[in-house]
């Protein structure tokens, strides 16, 4: 415990004050978790609804077959920048967010390990986004060859502003990178004594499995993107066959980093989850241990299924048959999870107030994206599967219902903590069934429509799509806009909230709990002792 | 919406009842293997619904009855190995169960053997080319839509986006062998009906296989983003008799020849203009613009362009051999003598660019040589 002491050491020598520096120079210079785990939250929220944006302009144009209100360049340009947005801008950072606020918290630390690199991990986001969003507005438009760029699409064929997409890429994975190292310091060496590692919350174990993944995977996303920009300035061939590269190069590197991708973004909701349904059950969390080890055999499984993305680009038979078992394989841990959430719930006593409403939606709509996860594992049906809607439907049922479900629950259950004050639970209540019903209406057709053949990408389509495509565009409109409600709850929390005591739900459990609400600056300036 | 209504509360309420008669389902196909996957995709959708009625049902229960509102106490287990054991051990049993046959229909889709016939299906931005091998039969096959519709001017057709100037024609009853390429970027070729989606990647040759039984039509489109029109290039096979598909080659080798005479004719600058502007509007307007005016930063303007007004044999050989490292593809095969002359003519004439010159067919014939 030889850094907390010195960490604690040096705060006391610098900082004579515990409150934090008045004006811009509090956000600008800040090095305390709170509040750079606030600036994490807002900037992902404010991208969350830039990307949602994006969205609706691309349900809108779908609302109806024919060209109506987007041109298809534009089209793909926003479908590019949406998926950017949502996985780099509103998910990744909202769970680093959380983790800033809370490991500390629930380790029994006073701050992170690392505050000067936090205020640079986070501040160097800004500019890596306002860079990426800056390629809307230059000649050939923004990106547009999709979340996934597969070569030579973006490469030989991008418009020039690939270069600046290429550079904000870079700059969100150091950022990533910084953040993922801090994490790992913070719960390996700030623990309070007596906090075991089997004794850490759920929300910390699944952080710190991310942030390994995160250290293991972005590097390769920075090379990917390194090696297409040698292809597009100086005149290399990695990806280009008639300079002796390979295009499907590209998607083995670009999906070595994207599957862990997927699981760092629902991992840390996994933690969430794992926190909140036994508040609300009152009961611990069955199979403690058993979580542990199913993340742990996810983010092992998540190296060695990549290929599943790329059934369809010729592998022989025997790569397409070692990646369809492991694929199916995740299965298992993952069914583990929600057995055991399940379990939780079973003979507890349960209440259901907002962030138990969004974890209950979590675990039901996580799962039927888990099974249309199982039915794209096998190979050769995904060949009619694979780039149709039904994926689409697959991976918005585990990132919306999923990942975001999972960031807004946490959000209401620990927004008491940060702010002192409660939510109103009635408007919570109102913006969990709008978003509930709107993901459902939005997402569930489109299993229907790229079962009958629709494929993903396009801006118009053939007229046995036009139905549930109307109906989604519907749904998305609903969902949208509740998000709205969300926002009007948080401030009107911040500014007038209910004041929340310090244990602030009936059944709650851990150490961030019995720290005051709102909890102070310095978080545990004194180790608590876990017995 | 009114007809979609219905469609979503059933669809909320019962989302696995009676999926099969429902249109919306994936298409059985045409072929044993679409069948076959067909099969297995019902056999894992019904699984996923065993196991999701289980799963959810226990969850329903718990929720009902062991709500504080109802006075359930909270009890104390919180671990039991043998259950976590146990359903550790089940799902994997069933994955197994279902991996047999999965594996056992992936092993017949990879029998490449005694194709009967074989086609190179090449992609390009964003069209088809299909080349019989053997049978000197080579052609493109593009939308036929018209622009109209897709710009709600006039009331959609049956078979909107999903309909081509040239489909591919196979033979019933023989093994067809694909091989899939392309000449830019990644496509992928895709027929429901077929169960056949193999990606279309430049520098690299995929195979792929089918045979059909009986006669019909099979429509699809392709699969992987490839660039602004990649929702706009279908694709559509015609599945025909022995006998009518002889009649097909023969009908194309015919017309192979008559074409090669129309070169040998004289064109006026009129007749030349007005080919010239169909076959621009079908191949080049979706980079370079209707009007002319390109896509400013991705495709050049032609409308003033230096190509456009300087030296015609420059302005021949880039649309001839393309220009490499760009998407300005080569239409030395894509086009006939006739439809180059007549689209360079165009170009040189057209949005203003009034050159007055006229490229004659019979000398791009020559150089097509
Ligand atoms: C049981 C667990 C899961 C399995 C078996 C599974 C399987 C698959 C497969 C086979 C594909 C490729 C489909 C295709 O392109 O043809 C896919 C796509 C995808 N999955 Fe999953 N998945 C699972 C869980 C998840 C989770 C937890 C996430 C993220 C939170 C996720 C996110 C995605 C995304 C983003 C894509 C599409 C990527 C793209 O092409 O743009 N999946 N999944
Ligand atoms: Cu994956």
């Amino acid at each position: 415990m030889s850094t907390l002491e010195q960490t604690a050491a040096a705060g006391e020598l610098t900082e004579h004050h515990h409150g934090p520096a008045s004006g811009i120079g509090r956000w600008l210079f800040t090095t305390n978790h709170k509040d750079i785990g606030t600036l994490y939250l807002w900037f992902s929220f404010i991208m969350f609804l830039t990307g949602g944006c994006m969205a609706l302009m691309i349900r809108a144009e779908l609302f109806q077959p024919g060209l109506q209100l987007i041109e298809p360049a534009f089209f793909n340009q926003m479908t590019t920048m949406h998926g950017l947005i949502m996985v780099f801008g509103a998910v990744m950072p909202a769970f680093v967010g959380l983790a800033n606020w809370m490991v500390p918290m629930m380790v029994g630390a006073p701050d992170m390990a690392l505050p000067r690199m936090n205020n640079w991990s986070f501040w160097i986001l800004p500019f890596a986004f306002a860079m990426m969003i800056s390629t809307l507005f230059m000649d050939g438009g923004a990106p547009n060859f999709g979340w996934t760029f597969y070569a030579p699409l973006s490469t030989t064929y991008a418009p020039p502003s690939v270069t600046f997409f290429i550079f904000a890429v870079h700059m969100m994975g150091i950022s990533s990178i910084m953040g993922a190292i801090n994490i790992i310091a913070t719960i390996l060496n700030l623990r309070a004594p007596g906090m075991t590692m089997m004794k850490l919350p759920l929300f910390v174990w699944t952080w710190l499995i991310t942030a390994f993944l995160l250290i293991a995977v972005m590097p390769v996303l920075a090379g990917v993107v390194t090696m297409m920009l040698m292809d597009i300035h100086f005149g290399t061939s990695f990806f280009n066959a008639a300079g002796g590269g390979d295009p499907v190069l590209f998607q083995h590197v670009f999906w070595f980093f994207g599957h862990p991708e997927v699981y760092i973004m629902i991992l840390p909701a996994f933690g969430i989850v794992s926190e909140i349904i036994p508040t609300f059950a009152r009961k611990k969390l069955f199979g403690y241990a058993s979580m542990v080890y199913a993340t742990a055999s996810i983010a092992f499984l998540s190296f060695i299924v990549w290929a599943h993305h790329m059934f369809t680009v010729g592998m022989p038979l025997v790569g397409e048959v070692f990646f369809m078992f492991s694929t199916m394989l995740i299965a298992v841990p993952t069914g583990v999870k929600v057995f055991n959430w399940i379990a939780t719930m079973f003979r507890g006593s349960m209440t259901f107030e907002t962030p138990m409403l969004f974890s209950l939606a979590f675990v039901v709509l996580f799962t039927i994206g888990g099974f249309s996860g199982l039915m794209l594992a096998i190979a050769p049906v995904d060949f009619q599967y694979h780039d149709t809607y039904f994926v689409v439907a697959h991976f918005h049922y585990v990132l919306v219902p999923g990942a975001i479900f999972a960031i807004m629950a946490a959000t209401y259950y620990w927004i008491p903590k940060w702010t002192g004050r409660y939510y109103n639970e009635t408007m919570g209540k109102v913006h969990f069934w709008l978003s509930f019903i709107g993901v459902n209406i939005t997402f569930f057709p489109m299993h229907f429509i790229g079962l009958a053949g629709m494929p993903r990408r396009i801006p118009d389509y053939a007229l046995q799509f036009a139905d549930f495509n109307a109906v989604a565009s519907v749904g998305a409109f609903i969902f949208g806009f509740s998000q709205l409600i969300f926002l009007y709850n948080v401030i009107s929390c911040i500014r007038s909230g209910k004041k929340a005591s310090s244990e602030v739900w009936e059944g709650s459990h851990g150490l961030e709990w019995t720290l005051p609400s709102p909890a102070p600056y310095h978080s545990f300036t004194e180790p608590p002792v876990v017995k | 919406m009114s007809r979609a209504t219905p469609w979503l509360l059933v669809a909320l309420c019962a989302p696995c009842a009676a999926w099969a008669d429902w249109t919306v389902n994936l298409t059985q196909g045409v072929t044993d293997i679409s069948r076959e996957v067909y099969g297995l995709h019902m056999l894992i959708f019904w699984i996923c619904v065993a196991i999701g009625v289980v799963v959810f049902g226990v969850m329903l229960w718990a929720l009902i009855h062991h709500r504080k509102s109802r006075g359930a106490e909270a009890h104390n287990f919180h671990e039991n190995v043998a259950v976590e054991i146990t359903w550790t051990i089940i799902p994997f049993v069933i994955l197994i169960a279902m991996a047999v046959p999965a594996t056992a229909t992936l092993v017949k889709m990879y029998d490449q053997s005694e194709a009967e016939l074989d086609i190179q299906i090449t992609g390009y931005q964003w069209k088809w080319r299909y080349q019989y091998l053997g049978e000197d039969i080579d052609f493109f096959s593009s939308l036929s839509t018209p622009q109209t519709q897709i710009g709600n001017e006039e009331s959609k057709g049956e078979h909107y986006l999903l309909e081509v100037d040239n489909p591919l024609v196979i033979p019933t009853g023989k093994k067809v062998r694909f091989l899939v390429t392309a000449n830019d970027v990644i496509h992928s070729w895709w027929v429901p009906d077929l169960a056949v989606k193999k990606d279309a990647i430049p520098g690299f040759i995929n195979e792929i296989w089918t045979r059909v039984e009986e006669p019909g039509v099979f429509r699809g489109q392709c699969a992987e983003l490839c660039g602004k029109d990649h929702g706009f290039m279908p694709i559509v096979v015609e599945a025909k008799s022995e006998a009518d598909y002889q009649q097909w080659l023969a009908e194309m080798k015919q017309a192979k020849s008559s074409q090669a005479a129309a070169a040998e004719k004289t064109w006026t600058l009129a007749e030349l203009m007005e080919s010239g502007q169909q076959v621009y509007n079908r191949t080049c307007a979706a980079c370079h613009g209707p009007d002319g005016g390109g896509l400013p930063g991705v495709f050049p303007a032609l409308k003033n362009s230096p190509i456009a007004l300087g030296d015609p044999a420059a302005h021949i050989d880039i649309v001839m051999n393309g220009k490499a490292g760009t998407a300005m593809q080569a239409f030395r095969d894509q086009l006939s003598a006739v439809e180059l002359a007549a689209v360079v003519t165009y170009e040189r004439n057209a949005f203003g660019n009034n050159t007055g010159d006229l490229i004659n067919p019979a000398d791009i014939a020559a150089l097509k040589q």
